[in-house]
């Protein structure tokens, strides 16, 4: 099913928490919405939903409108960053629940209830665990409960907020990628809440960036990692270092360097700013005057790759570079020692006129 | 790294020896819990075991005959028979209003819920004896509603329905007030889950509500339960004490001791410390039962 949004709106008292937002989500996708906390990517989970009410705008499922439907007859599987297991209740009740409580003629038999609670059971592999109560699960279990339990009423569109936010790392990777391949199993429309960029990066199908209740940027992961529309995505997703400059042609000087810039060909001469991420940073240990410089502050080695810290003579910002541990043994660099930062590679944006 | 060991390293060399350590121990006893069990032992000796024994102790004073006897008289009997109504009546209501309101409270929002709060607190600040006056102000032969309920042949003051009204309301908070913190703690996460699965209003209150409050509700119950039966204030200022027929079973006790029948005053009063006992005892299992069920 195909989900479409025109023009929501909502807010809480002053806080504007969604502005005119517009978004079509394609039949069989999984998409991420991403975005800080407060950005009001959750708020907009729960207008799909409808557990919110927009104060406007419209929502439709499959070109129907379903703005003005409640929320037991949008028939949405919804999982909960926190799980709302029923505790009171086995695994097997919690997934059968909304069986039971379907309207006597569409009920399903107690047999016809047991065999789809298995079967949900068995499709997130935790068949052995109808019997105990939320409880006794760990963490991860209990996603999967839950997410069983959603699946129990064959949602036309599957919601999930921060499914893996309360999940210690290693489970939340292990989970992450068994909810990727969940969903190239049952192809069933899919839209999760992240604050997690390497979440939604290696999950999602497409990314919806939000911030401040407005869509930023939408696009595939590499598009939008790669090209973000705006600089709140670049620093965003993944580090990104901030270098003011200026844009002449086709050409922007950042310190020095020169980088390509095609996109403002049409600007003569105007304030830009460049985000370069810490990888395409160049760190040069000979004297070159024209470069950014900056002295040496820290080295942190992470795994194959070397994350060092620096902070800028000029005007004391800190910058953060990562190299490859081959490449930082052979600069041999000391604590406080001056260097140079030439950026390889960046996104410049031309400053607005305010 | 190297900068931050020696630290450790010096300790570890001037830790003292295992002789040494337990006679630094022993010198510095501790003695703050040893000297606040004391206290509040003594404490709860002497404000509660002593007098719940001595009620236990006069009231067999003169013997077991004695005691039924006293129990068995029919002004006894009569007492016994109308707080155990008053509680019937007033511990239903009670429960309905309370599950309803903490409900309201705790699961939605809504103009005027401090207001509704608040109001639910009052019978907790405002002392017994105002309550019953007030019945009586509005009930009374010369209360607000006085003449049109003599009118209609309607007794509320001096008779049953006051004493139940006042009853009521000292009663009013106990299950509301066990709920509310309990619901609001639970959050609404559960009921959300359990409408977006497709569950209706009832259905979800049989069935994920209720449940889930049911050991504090019952804890509620058997707290309000009490009070009902032991209530004197209200009850008092409504009642007329006219025997056999508006005196239950704590003005009854009052009566026979002003009347220096101080026996047959605690052979009564050993009723209600025996309810008091029993409300414990319930309370206890229920609480074992809500922590064995929460483990």
């Amino acid at each position: 099913m195909s989900i479409q949004m025109e023009h929501v709106s909502k807010r809480f008292g002053d806080f504007v928490a969604l502005d005119d937002v517009n978004l079509t989500i394609e039949p069989g996708e999984l998409v991420a919405l991403l975005g800080p906390s407060g950005s009001g990517k959750t708020t907009l989970l729960r207008v799909i939903a409808g557990l919110e009410s927009a104060d406007q705008g419209r929502i439709y499922f499959d070109d129907q409108d379903a703005t003005e439907k409640h929320v037991q007859e949008r028939a949405v599987g919804f999982v909960f960053q926190h799980y709302a297991l029923f505790q009171h209740m086995t695994v097997f009740e919690n997934v059968a629940f909304g069986l039971r409580v379907k309207p006597r003629r569409s009920r399903p038999t107690q047999s016809q209830i047991a065999a789809k609670v298995h079967q949900l059971l068995d499709l997130v592999q935790l068949d052995w665990l109808g019997e105990r109560y939320p409880h006794q699960l760990s963490g991860g279990q209990r996603q999967r409960i839950a997410l069983a339990r959603a699946l129990a009423i064959e949602p036309r569109v599957l919601l999930l907020d921060e499914p893996f936010g309360a999940l210690d790392a290693k489970v939340r990777h292990d989970l992450r990628r068994w909810l990727r391949r969940l969903h190239d199993e049952i192809h069933l429309t899919s839209v999760f809440v992240t604050h997690d960029q390497e979440e939604a990066l290696e999950v999602a199908d497409r990314i919806v960036v939000f911030n401040q209740g407005r869509i930023e940027q939408v696009g595939i992961p590499d598009e939008v990692y790669d090209h973000p529309a705006t600089p709140f995505v670049y620093g965003f997703l993944g580090h990104a270092n901030r270098f003011e400059g200026r844009i002449r042609g086709g050409t922007s000087e950042i310190g020095g360097s020169r980088l390509a810039t095609p996109e403002h060909a049409a600007v003569s001469d105007a304030p830009g700013i460049a985000y370069v991420r810490p990888h395409d940073l160049d760190v040069v240990a000979t004297a070159d005057q024209a470069a950014v410089s900056a002295r040496f502050e820290h080295a942190i080695k992470l795994g194959p790759t070397v994350r060092l810290e620096f902070t800028r003579v000029d005007n004391g910002a800190a910058v953060e570079a990562e190299l490859t541990r081959e490449r930082f043994a052979e600069l041999n660099l000391v604590l406080g020692q001056t260097v140079h930062l030439a950026p390889r590679r960046g996104k410049v944006f031309a400053e607005m006129l305010r | 790294m190297t900068a931050v060991l020696p630290v450790p390293a010096a300790h570890h060399a001037s830790l003292p020896s295992v002789d040494q350590a337990t006679s630094y121990r022993k010198r510095r006893r501790n003695w703050a819990p040893f000297f606040l069990t004391c206290t509040a032992l003594v404490y709860l000796t002497v404000i509660l075991l002593v007098p719940l024994a001595a009620v236990f102790v006069e009231a067999l004073r003169r013997g077991v005959e004695f005691f039924f006897h006293s129990v068995a008289q029919p002004e006894a009997l009569a007492a016994i028979r109308l707080t155990l109504l008053a509680a019937v009546i007033a511990v239903p209501l009670n429960l309905g209003f309370g599950i309803a309101a903490a409900w309201a409270i705790a699961k939605f929002d809504f103009r005027g819920k401090a207001v509704l709060i608040t109001l639910i607190d009052l019978p907790f600040s405002v002392s017994p004896v105002i309550a019953g006056l007030v019945y009586v102000l509005v009930f009374g032969l010369q209360g607000w509603l006085g003449p049109w309920l003599s009118a209609h042949d309607i007794k509320i003051i001096f008779a049953v329905p006051g004493i139940v009204l006042a009853t009521v309301f000292v009663t009013f908070p106990f299950v509301a007030r066990e709920l509310i913190p309990l619901m609001q703690a639970q959050g609404r996460q559960e009921e959300e889950a359990a409408v977006v699965l497709g569950a209706r209003g009832w259905q979800i209150f049989w069935r994920v509500t209720l449940p889930n409050v049911k050991w504090g509700l019952l804890y509620g119950v058997v707290l309000c339960n009490a009070r009902a039966m032991g209530e004197f204030g209200a009850v008092s200022v409504v009642s007329g004490h006219i025997r056999g027929l508006t005196n239950t079973l704590p003005l009854h006790v009052e009566i026979l001791y002003n009347e220096y029948n101080s026996a047959a005053a605690f052979a009564c009063a050993s009723l209600l410390a025996l309810l008091a006992l029993v409300t414990l005892a319930i309370k206890t299992v229920l609480e074992h039962g809500y922590l064995k069920e929460h483990s």
